[in-house]
């Protein structure tokens, strides 16, 4: 899932300054899981920004909403069909995928984001979500047994643990642990420590990001125009 | 191909190294760190010029190389992977080259977080392993990473990585080491040494495995100039051990600095009786001036000539 946190309030009244009638949008998917764009977050975001708006004298009117998807246009234009729309911004509290997504089906209204994208990971436990995947295009889940030094080695080394790797931890902060130390001691576990001793050549980069923005087109899966 | 590096004469012809150690400053004024290089300059057979290190912004090591060039001393360039890329540091490596440098040290770097510019990109499109290969690959094969070939062959080069017994997993670290031998490392150089035993202990894996006659170790030796220093590296450098005893024997002492540079010369001593110590790599960093005494009371003076 996409990992994000809601930006600091003073942020968000700060970047809807301008303008008066306001639509605080939620996303009922990943966000939803950490409790950082949902329905809930929304309704508490869209009070938080009236109070301090009144305070500061400034007329508002704030409507909050909650799509299942805000990247999906199935969803978006569900939404766009069954609400009227008049406002002057909308504060979207979807990843950074659905405020562009949103943008795309609605190129005439301001979409503003309300939240900061961190990462993909999952939830470890309650309150706790962790990155473990950064998309780099070419998976090397196979050479680790399921740990990604990619993402989870904060130099994202591909031949071991570099000299900063002290008790598990990574030299970075004792809160990471060290992917390494982790791929280690998982094969070891296995058994399967000598992948550890094979020299891994430098990895291509141009499937991840650094080779441009990435689009997938599936030519078998398309539909033709007018289809 | 003869050598053309001064340390790699000194290590083939079977003599005890010693190399000491050179932070460029953050400012382009080098003149004091000529002046300490040019202090040490009959007691150490190369200087490792440090690259940004601990990620903070300073002269670049190929910048101080060429001014020990000047002065006839011979460099040992730091290369981390945090700073450039793949194009960037073959590049540097033939720009080096070109104008006399034959000695590079292939490190990783410590991550960005630790210096003056934390909000930098960190990055290690190579990591540490890879680098020293391509070094390698660039000398031997005449080829970039790429599989593109070089115009001109390169001159012999000498290629260094580094070793930390003090990091973890211990387990590990001997062959962690073998993986760099294999990737094209002809000389190693350690952490600072304090913990003698676990070093020892290393040293032990490291001959079953029969990597010293594969490669030339250098421990590394840094002087204890205060209890701060000594309680800054034991609390705030990963993957360094300053034993507890350590300190409280500095801390006991009349003359706190000499009791550190004591404690070096002892290191040196003990680890010139180790099997597989081809030299020491004498990291004095902003306290260089204590280098030729450490040398000459350690034994290790005069320098060997070879040719």
């Amino acid at each position: 899932m996409i990992i994000a946190e809601r930006k600091p309030l003073a942020e968000i009244a700060e970047m809807l300054k301008p303008f008066q009638k306001i639509c605080i949008l939620g996303c009922g998917t990943c966000v939803t899981v950490c409790l950082a764009g949902g329905e809930k977050e929304a309704a508490e975001t869209a009070a938080a920004l009236s109070l301090l708006r009144q305070k500061e004298g400034q007329k508002t009117e704030i409507s909050t909403f909650t799509l299942l998807r805000q990247c999906e246009y199935e969803y978006i234009d569900d939404f766009i069909a069954k609400n009227e729309f008049d406002y002057d911004v909308i504060l979207s509290l979807a990843c950074g995928v659905g405020v562009q997504t949103m943008t795309t089906r609605m190129p005439d209204k301001i979409i503003l984001p309300g939240l900061n994208t961190k990462s993909m990971g999952y939830p470890v436990e309650q309150g706790v979500w962790t990155e473990n995947c950064l998309g780099c295009g070419d998976c090397v889940l196979d050479l680790t047994l399921g740990i990604c030094p990619i993402a989870r080695c904060s130099k994202s080394m591909l031949n071991g643990p570099c000299g900063g790797s002290q008790d598990g931890k990574c030299e970075v902060s004792k809160d990471i642990d060290c992917a390494w130390h982790l791929i280690y001691e998982r094969l070891s576990k296995m058994g399967m420590v000598d992948r550890m001793n094979k020299i891994q050549p430098p990895k291509n980069w141009s499937t991840s990001h650094h080779g441009g923005p990435r689009t997938i087109i599936r030519e078998d899966v398309r539909l033709e125009t007018g289809e | 191909m003869k050598p053309e590096s001064n340390l790699e004469k000194i290590l083939t012809s079977g003599h005890f190294a010693v190399t000491g150690e050179l932070g460029p400053p953050r400012s382009a004024y080098v003149d004091e760190i000529k002046h300490h290089a040019d202090a040490m300059r009959k007691h150490v057979d190369s200087y490792n010029i440090t690259d940004n290190q601990t990620a903070i912004v300073r002269t670049s090591s190929i910048g101080v190389a060429a001014s020990l060039l000047q002065m006839g001393l011979e460099p040992n360039v730091q290369m981390t992977v945090r700073d450039r890329n793949r194009i960037c540091l073959q590049s540097d490596l033939l720009g080096a080259v070109s104008f006399g440098v034959r000695n590079f040290l292939c490190l990783q770097g410590d991550h960005a977080n630790f210096g003056n510019e934390p909000q930098s990109k960190n990055v290690n499109d190579l990591d540490s392993m890879q680098l020293i290969q391509a070094l390698k690959n660039l000398r031997d094969e005449g080829v970039f990473i790429s599989g593109e070939k070089l115009e001109h062959p390169l001159p012999r080069i000498f290629i260094g990585a580094v070793a930390n017994p003090f990091a973890d997993p211990f387990e590990y670290r001997h062959l962690r080491l073998a993986k760099k031998i294999e990737a094209g490392a002809q000389f190693i150089q350690t952490q600072c040494i304090f913990d003698m035993d676990r070093f020892e202990k290393w040293m032990e894996k490291v001959r079953e495995l029969g990597l010293h006659k594969k490669t030339y170790i250098m421990g590394g030796v840094t002087p204890i100039k205060s209890i701060g220093a000594a309680r800054y590296m034991q609390k705030n450098v990963a993957g360094m051990i300053v034993p507890e005893a350590l300190i409280e024997r500095i801390k006991g002492a009349k003359d706190r600095q000499k009791e550190g540079i004591k404690i070096a010369i002892e290191t040196i001593q003990r680890l010139k009786e180790i099997e597989g110590i081809a030299g020491v790599h004498v990291m004095a960093i902003a306290w260089e001036e204590v280098v030729p005494e450490i040398v000459e009371s350690a034994g290790l003076y005069p320098r060997p000539k070879v040719d």
